[in-house]
């Protein structure tokens, strides 16, 4: 079943309280980067405690950004959850849609034209 | 609602419906006011393409093309990757406006939701880079 607008702006919601926050931002681009790590492994990369990457990765897996592999306690590994990113890359496309400026050029085209 | 699926505009253009459509469905038009360069098969199925400085294209499939009131086209959705499958529908409808033409351009898609966005599967980690890694090693290992 599709899901409703409401589940839809959740979603995108928390895509982007996560990225407000400059050290989700790194977490999650470090993912990105290079692949599915431990949070022992972001410490080692990240100039940022242990203690505070497992609290907010924990956030982040809460909200289904990352998803944990099982395992271990200290040797859990992350990775990136596409799935919400895509959700809110829609969000930005249409904002990024920008039909004023292509239509202002049709508009000059045409008068140059005469 | 705050998510919004379709982007409209309407413009007055002090030129008749002819002059616009050919602006909107001819190489020459397209290629000087949207983009650097452009291609057209105008027919519903033929296929557009439009470039910019910088190497930035613009795959379209022409959807409707009703001389000179309806022209339509769906594109990949800007900002999405490359292989990312959803499409928006783009329609310019012109009506004669006195003298002029009133255009209205109305962009729709948006809040379409990817295939896999709800699906639990897609969480494994059988799925992603991991899989085509996977595949790619199992394709070289069989060569």
């Amino acid at each position: 079943m599709p899901p409703d607008d409401a589940d839809t702006e959740a979603i995108a919601e928390q895509v982007f309280v996560a990225l407000a926050d400059p050290t989700r931002r790194a977490i999650l681009a470090a993912l990105a980067a290079g692949g599915p790590a431990t949070a022992t492994d972001l410490a080692g990369r990240l100039p940022i405690t242990r203690q505070a990457i497992a609290k907010h990765l924990g956030l982040l897996a809460e909200t289904g950004l990352v998803t944990a592999a099982p395992g271990e306690r200290r040797r859990v590994r992350y990775r990136l959850r596409s799935a919400p990113m895509q959700v809110a890359q829609q969000f930005l496309a249409a904002l990024a849609r920008d039909w004023d400026g292509p239509l202002g050029a049709l508009k000059d085209h045409l008068d140059r034209e005469g | 609602m705050a998510f919004p699926d379709r982007i409209e505009r309407t413009v007055e253009i002090a030129h008749p419906p002819a002059r616009v459509w050919a602006a909107l469905t001819t190489a020459e038009g397209l290629g000087t006011w949207f983009g650097n360069e452009a291609t057209i098969d105008l027919r519903p199925g033929g296929s557009a393409r439009m470039s910019w400085e910088g190497g930035f294209t613009a795959e379209m499939r022409v959807e409707r093309v009703e001389e000179p009131t309806v022209f339509a086209y769906t594109w990949h959705i800007f900002g999405l990757p490359e292989d990312d499958p959803r499409r928006t529908y783009v329609e310019f409808t012109l009506e004669p406006a006195g003298p002029g033409t009133r255009l209205t351009v109305v962009e729709s898609g948006f809040a379409q939701l990817p295939e896999d966005a709800f699906r639990k599967a897609y969480d494994g980690n059988t799925e992603g880079w991991a899989k085509e890694l996977g595949e790619l090693a199992a394709y070289l290992d069989a060569a």
